[in-house]
């Protein structure tokens, strides 16, 4: 290559900073909670694509409510653009990310990579998932790995932020900065023991918790009393599944197909006898949220609106949950 | 078998009693695996404990053995192999989210450490598991660590002149002679 036609490569890239006192991360998703509001999560829908624009469109109806965008990781083992390449785009545009992580498709050693390249790429949040069974999927005859489970999954990615080191013991020398996050099902069996997991879970490393939908709110209740009584709710913070219904049959399609759904008769009932279905469903969601908001220990609420995006922000608003709060973007491209 | 798994977890109590004595004995026979080497006899443990786990748990030998930290339910019969479990997909009543006939393996291990003496071990998060142990006995591999630790608090314990007179460790401890002791000791314990 001649003189004249060596390209400047010269990238302008954030610093990476140190967290504020008191955080691991410092990601706003922390901030916020740490600092006592009351945070909003959502879910993206991820394309089937592989362009950039789907990324942005998909998070355009989340991000002007959500205190962190959280981008699954082939959910329901489907397959979809990859979490940590929507992550990447999305701390471009400045927004707050959840970065998931499911055990079923990768092993230790790329799992570490990939923590690695998410931090350096700016996401500052992640969410360590066990990951549902590859029989459900569009690709049933894939190897499932499982090679962690969620907890040595936040075990190991705490001894990566904390101690500096690979699993192996070998020195990582700028460590990845994450706030860590696990999930629960605290109205699925086995339901007595479901505090003592979340218990499990916190020990292993978890900060927060987004847990599946709940739309049996008093097995919830029984479970954040007993959350309370283990002290768990000042170690950790709670936030509560939520999304809107899209109709009677849907829900109970869900409730029998997707893995971990538990969807009361009593509320699949009222959405069929509505005339409008849909709006009955997001009134259900509002109502769930404002009745979630006032148990002791829940810190937030996780918005997973699957194919009902566009209804986030409204639901959201309606909800009051944010009192006029809203979410600002970061102003350095790049971080959280 | 599917079958004498589930009672191996409902009868945990008694399987954990059975698995303290097994324990002791070979700890109590590390000596003796040592002067015959534990490469040797590793193949024929490795083999009988394939067979006896197999049966009583559907053992996949995976070589670092968790039973008594979960209720004596196997975790690697957990379709997802998980260690520190149950997922979140449980389905109704208890049964497995990828095997729907089969209890979750971790329904079962909470409510068989329930039952236990020291059930509250399954509250300890779990290591992934090393795969390069598989097919290996885990009850050798337990047990001469054991013996192990045993002896190196032993160790620890021994007086300074028996460590530095290798001839007066088998004079301990009635008859190696003992250091002094020190006069704050002396006093505290001192009923005079
Ligand atoms: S339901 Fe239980 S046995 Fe089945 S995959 Fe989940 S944890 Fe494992």
């Amino acid at each position: 290559m001649s003189e004249d036609q060596q390209l400047e490569f010269e990238p302008r890239l954030p610093s990476y900073d140190e967290p504020p006192p008191g955080h691991v991360s410092g990601s706003r998703l922390e901030r916020v909670l740490r600092s006592g509001h009351f945070a909003v999560t959502a879910e993206l829908n991820p394309p089937d694509s592989a362009d950039p624009a789907d990324v942005f469109e998909a998070a355009r109806p989340l991000a002007e409510v959500a205190d962190a965008i959280n981008a699954t990781d082939a959910s329901g083992a489907n397959c979809h653009m990859s979490s940590i390449g929507i992550c990447a785009l999305l701390t471009r545009a400045g927004h707050g990310t959840i970065y998931q992580i499911s055990c079923r498709d990768r092993n230790r050693i790329a799992i570490q990579g990939d923590v690695l390249g998410a931090a350096a790429m700016g996401v500052r949040n992640v969410l360590c998932l066990t990951g549902d069974g590859v029989g459900v999927g569009d690709q049933p005859g894939a190897k499932p790995v499982f090679d962690f489970d969620s907890l040595s999954l936040l075990r190991t990615i705490r001894t990566m932020r904390d101690q500096g080191t690979f699993l192996s013991g070998r020195r990582i020398t700028s460590p990845p900065r994450m706030f860590l996050g696990a999930a629960e099902n605290p109205c699925v069996e086995p339901l007595d023991w479901r505090p003592e997991r979340l218990a499990k879970k916190v020990e292993a490393g978890a900060e927060f918790i987004q847990t599946n939908y709940i739309f049996d709110v008093p097995v919830f209740e029984r479970f954040m009393a007993r959350v309370r009584d283990m002290g768990l709710e000042r170690r950790v913070f709670i936030l509560a599944g939520v999304g809107p219904l899209a109709s009677a049959r849907a829900a109970r399609w869900m409730r029998s197909n997707v893995p971990g759904i538990h969807i009361p008769d009593a509320v699949i009932e009222r959405i069929e006898k509505s005339a409008k279905p849909a709006e009955e469903g997001k009134r259900l969601c509002v109502e769930l949220m404002q009745q979630i908001r006032e148990i002791p220990g829940v810190a937030g609420v996780h918005v997973m609106a699957y194919r009902r995006e566009h209804e986030v922000s409204e639901i959201v608003a309606e909800s009051g949950v944010l009192k006029g709060r809203v979410p600002e973007r970061s102003r350095t491209p790049g971080t959280d | 078998m599917y079958r004498i798994r589930l009672f191996a977890v409902r009868h945990s109590r008694a399987f954990e009693w059975l698995y303290a004595r097994l324990e002791t004995t070979m700890v109590a026979l590390d000596p003796l695996f040592a002067r015959v080497g534990y490469g040797r006899i590793e193949r024929p443990i490795a083999a009988v404990e394939r067979v006896t786990k197999g049966l009583l748990f559907d053992c996949k030998m995976c070589g670092q053995c968790v039973l008594s930290s979960t209720g004596m339910s196997c975790p690697m019969n957990c379709p997802k192999q998980l260690r520190n479990g149950p997922c979140g997909g449980v389905r109704p009543g208890g049964y497995c989210e990828v095997k729907p006939q089969m209890r979750c393996v971790w329904v079962l291990a909470w409510d068989g450490a329930a039952r236990m003496k020291e059930g509250s071990k399954i509250r300890d998060v779990q290591p992934p598991v090393d795969r390069s142990l598989e097919g290996s006995s885990s009850w050798l591999r337990v047990s001469r660590e054991k013996a192990a630790r045993l002896r190196e608090a032993r160790e620890a314990s021994r007086t300074t002149i028996a460590k530095a007179f290798p001839d007066a460790r088998a004079h301990e401890p009635a008859v190696a002679p003992l250091a002094p002791e020190p006069p704050a000791a002396n006093q505290a314990g001192s009923k005079r």
